[in-house]
């Protein structure tokens, strides 16, 4: 309830600024919505570009049961979509039904221990997990660079450097009937798992207590910290899933594309969320719908690419304004502390 | 008939309309009073002083012309994000022609894009089309290397260090080829002159391109070029610390008026209105298009206030030698700066021999390394 006001709020002040510079805001959402969702086209466009950030969104959510805010997820894509992308070319020779589940593995084991270990550098050592979160994505980029660009390279990728190709049938294909790879499918599964995992087990009730109020849990012997490793390993686990679809289903190998910034927009959906699995889905979709308008926006109305991040933004502001208001109308009163 | 002799100066003499008639109804506009939808695609933003402005600036040209419609987008990434970028064009404009710019979007985005669309034709900059790939994608590019040689030539005159330097993105064969020719044409002043260079690691990187600019300074380079996307902070960097700079991909001289001696410019509005203009009269583009100074394709900034009159006389020979096409910047002897040899004695590369898209080394007098 809150969060869809803090939506409307923060499309509202959006509008006003695109009065400021003299444009409609009735045309700008006209064509956010033809773009994204208007036609078979837009649904295509919008549903591919949230297969990465449902899963994107995920590596926030998951660790922020626990309390802990995880802003490091491009780190564990784009070293998961080195690892599907090397396990790619090892495997070059094996039939797909074997080769591509080591690749999916190899990248989300690579995802996980990447953010398993800023959740044990938080658990055993006391470090905050956002800045070593923030770090090692750059750290995990700039490895992945030298990988590429050093011995993992095909020496006939010249001016793009880049992983040897994958064999064509390693190349994970669209859903039938759509030209959306298969990544949206697992993501939405991700998302569901996810949830039975929080709201339906014993595991996800220790974990929200853990996150609600550390000491509670310490004195109800809860493991906070197998929980924290638990779920900081998952969550990076679907952030490298993410990289695998990136790397199989869209770009052939894995290279330096591979920073696409999903890992970034994840955070913001999953604060939109509220770090509630199902509501990522839809979210997700929201927010990929805004990035495939930006384009149809930037030609039509002739306003920057940028825009688009404004009014992200302008929403981000207004959904953390937003947690101010909890509990101060009745209206507003959040079913989850009724219910736990 | 090997791509190399397609693609030169036929190109721009108009020949390419040799192109089949059958290519009409493919692309489908001869005749017709609609005017073609063109999209261009850039990988930053079009007012970067760099790369994606000159490709801007090449659009902005085509924008001018008769029976047009063009549309942009910039900061388009190397991502499923540019495949469908290019398909909102097609769905939502009824774009016929598109140019996606940079260099990344070719394999896969624009070579899994093109078959779902037989009806576009595909102008991608920089890819290396060959037989097998789609025949409704084209490939362009130009001979960007011999503008860091002149440039060379006016450092080699300015610099009083005998050092010079280079902020370079990656380790590619394009960039490897502007570090060498930079250094071979200061070289071709004065031999002892060495060339520093840093690599970035990424193509748009403004802090790394500012520190690497301030080491070069202090290293004592007193000329410095670059070649990264957008060379604005290197140019205001390396004049703030009372270098002299060579620009690279467009016009810079505004960003340092004293000290910019010249550039090695891209000329995309010449062969964009070309193309264009081919496109309208019912022809087709070759698949595989390349050219040098002589062709249009890229050309010098005005030299500077600074460079000297025996450095624009040598500047001006050195040229008027490449436009007649009887100009290797790359020839023997020579070696690689871990002492391999490259070429023997009379041997050498012309500007466009196919090998030089292959490049590994960094030839002898450059400081750095290419891992």
């Amino acid at each position: 309830m809150l969060p869809i006001g803090a939506l409307l709020a923060g499309c509202a002040v959006f509008s006003l600024f695109l009065l400021l510079q003299g444009k409609s805001p009735a045309e700008f959402f006209a064509l956010v919505y033809r773009a994204g969702f208007g036609t078979a086209f837009s649904w295509e466009n919008t549903l591919s570009r949230a297969a990465p950030l449902l899963l994107a969104a995920l590596c926030v959510a998951l660790p922020a049961r626990l309390g802990l805010v995880v802003i490091g997820g491009e780190g564990a894509i784009v070293l998961g979509g080195v690892g599907a992308g090397f396990a790619g070319v090892l495997l070059s020779g094996e039939p797909a039904g074997v080769a591509l589940p080591v690749m999916l593995l190899a990248a989300m084991l690579l995802g996980a221990l990447w953010i398993g270990a800023i959740g044990a550098l938080r658990h055993y050592r006391g470090v905050n997990e956002t800045i070593a979160s923030l770090l090692m994505a750059y750290i995990a980029i700039a490895l992945m660079n030298h990988l590429v660009e050093g011995p993992l390279r095909d020496p006939a990728s010249l001016n793009k450097p880049s992983t040897a190709p994958l064999n064509e049938a390693l190349r994970v294909g669209t859903i039938p009937g759509w030209n959306v790879h298969w990544g949206l499918a697992f993501g939405v599964v991700a998302c569901v798992l996810a949830w039975v995992l929080i709201d339906k087990t014993t595991w996800g009730f220790a974990a929200r207590i853990a996150g609600g109020n550390v000491r509670a849990a310490q004195v109800q012997a809860l493991p906070v910290g197998k929980l924290i490793l638990s779920f900081t390993a998952l969550g990076g686990a679907f952030a490298g899933m993410a990289g695998f679809f990136e790397v199989a289903a869209v770009h052939g190998s894995a290279n330096a594309s591979l920073a696409g910034g999903y890992g970034y927009t994840g955070i913001l959906i999953a604060f939109l969320a509220r770090h509630n699995p199902l509501a990522i889905v839809p979210v997700a979709i929201l927010l990929a719908g805004f990035e495939a308008s930006s384009g149809l926006v930037q030609r039509r109305m002739d306003l920057p690419d940028a825009t688009v991040l404004v009014l992200q933004g302008f929403v981000f502001m207004a959904i953390l304004m937003s947690e101010t208001l909890y509990g101060r109308f009745k209206v507003f009163a959040p079913e989850r502390w009724r219910t736990v | 008939m090997p791509f190399t002799s397609l693609s030169r100066r036929g190109f721009l003499t108009g020949t390419v309309a040799a192109a089949s008639a059958s290519a009409v109804p493919q692309l489908g506009f001869a005749g017709s009073h609609s005017p073609l939808t063109i999209g261009f695609i850039y990988v930053g933003p079009k007012d970067d002083f760099g790369y994606n402005q000159a490709h801007a600036e090449g659009a902005a040209a085509v924008k001018a012309m008769e029976g047009v419609t063009v549309i942009e987008e910039e900061n388009v990434a190397e991502t499923i994000d540019v495949q469908k970028s290019m398909e909102s064009m097609i769905n939502f404009d009824d774009a016929k022609l598109l140019f996606p710019t940079s260099f990344g979007y070719f394999d896969p985005h624009v070579l899994e894009t093109a078959p779902k669309h037989p009806e576009v034709r595909f102008q991608h900059a920089a890819g290396l089309w060959s037989e097998g790939m789609p025949t409704n994608v084209g490939s362009y590019f130009g001979y960007i290397g011999m503008g860091q040689y002149l440039n060379g030539i006016t450092a080699g005159h300015a610099t009083t260090t005998k050092r010079i330097g280079f902020v370079a993105a990656k380790p590619i064969p394009q960039v490897l080829l502007n570090i060498n020719s930079f250094l071979l044409g200061a070289r071709q002043v004065d031999p002892e002159i060495t060339c520093q260079v840093i690599f970035t690691g990424e193509w748009s990187l403004a802090v790394k391109e500012a520190e690497a600019t301030n080491a070069l300074a202090d290293a004592g380079c007193d000329v410095i070029t670059c070649h990264v996307d957008g060379p604005k902070v290197v140019m205001e960097t390396a004049a703030g610390r009372d270098c002299f700079v060579c620009g690279y991909h467009a016009n810079q001289s505004p960003l340092a008026p004293e000290k910019y001696l010249t550039g090695a410019e891209w000329n995309w509005a010449g062969v964009y209105t070309n193309m264009v203009q081919t496109v309208l009269d019912g022809g087709t583009i070759d698949n595989f298009v390349r050219g040098g100074l002589a062709d249009g394709f890229i050309k010098m900034s005005p030299l500077g206030p600074a460079v000297s009159d025996a450095a624009r006389a040598q500047f001006e020979a050195t040229k008027a030698q490449i436009m007649a096409g009887e100009f290797s910047a790359i020839k023997g002897p020579l070696k690689d700066n871990t002492g391999n040899a490259i070429a023997a004695e009379g041997e050498g590369f012309a500007e466009d021999d196919i090998a030089l898209e292959s490049m590994d080394y960094l030839v002898e007098g450059v400081i750095g390394s290419t891992s």
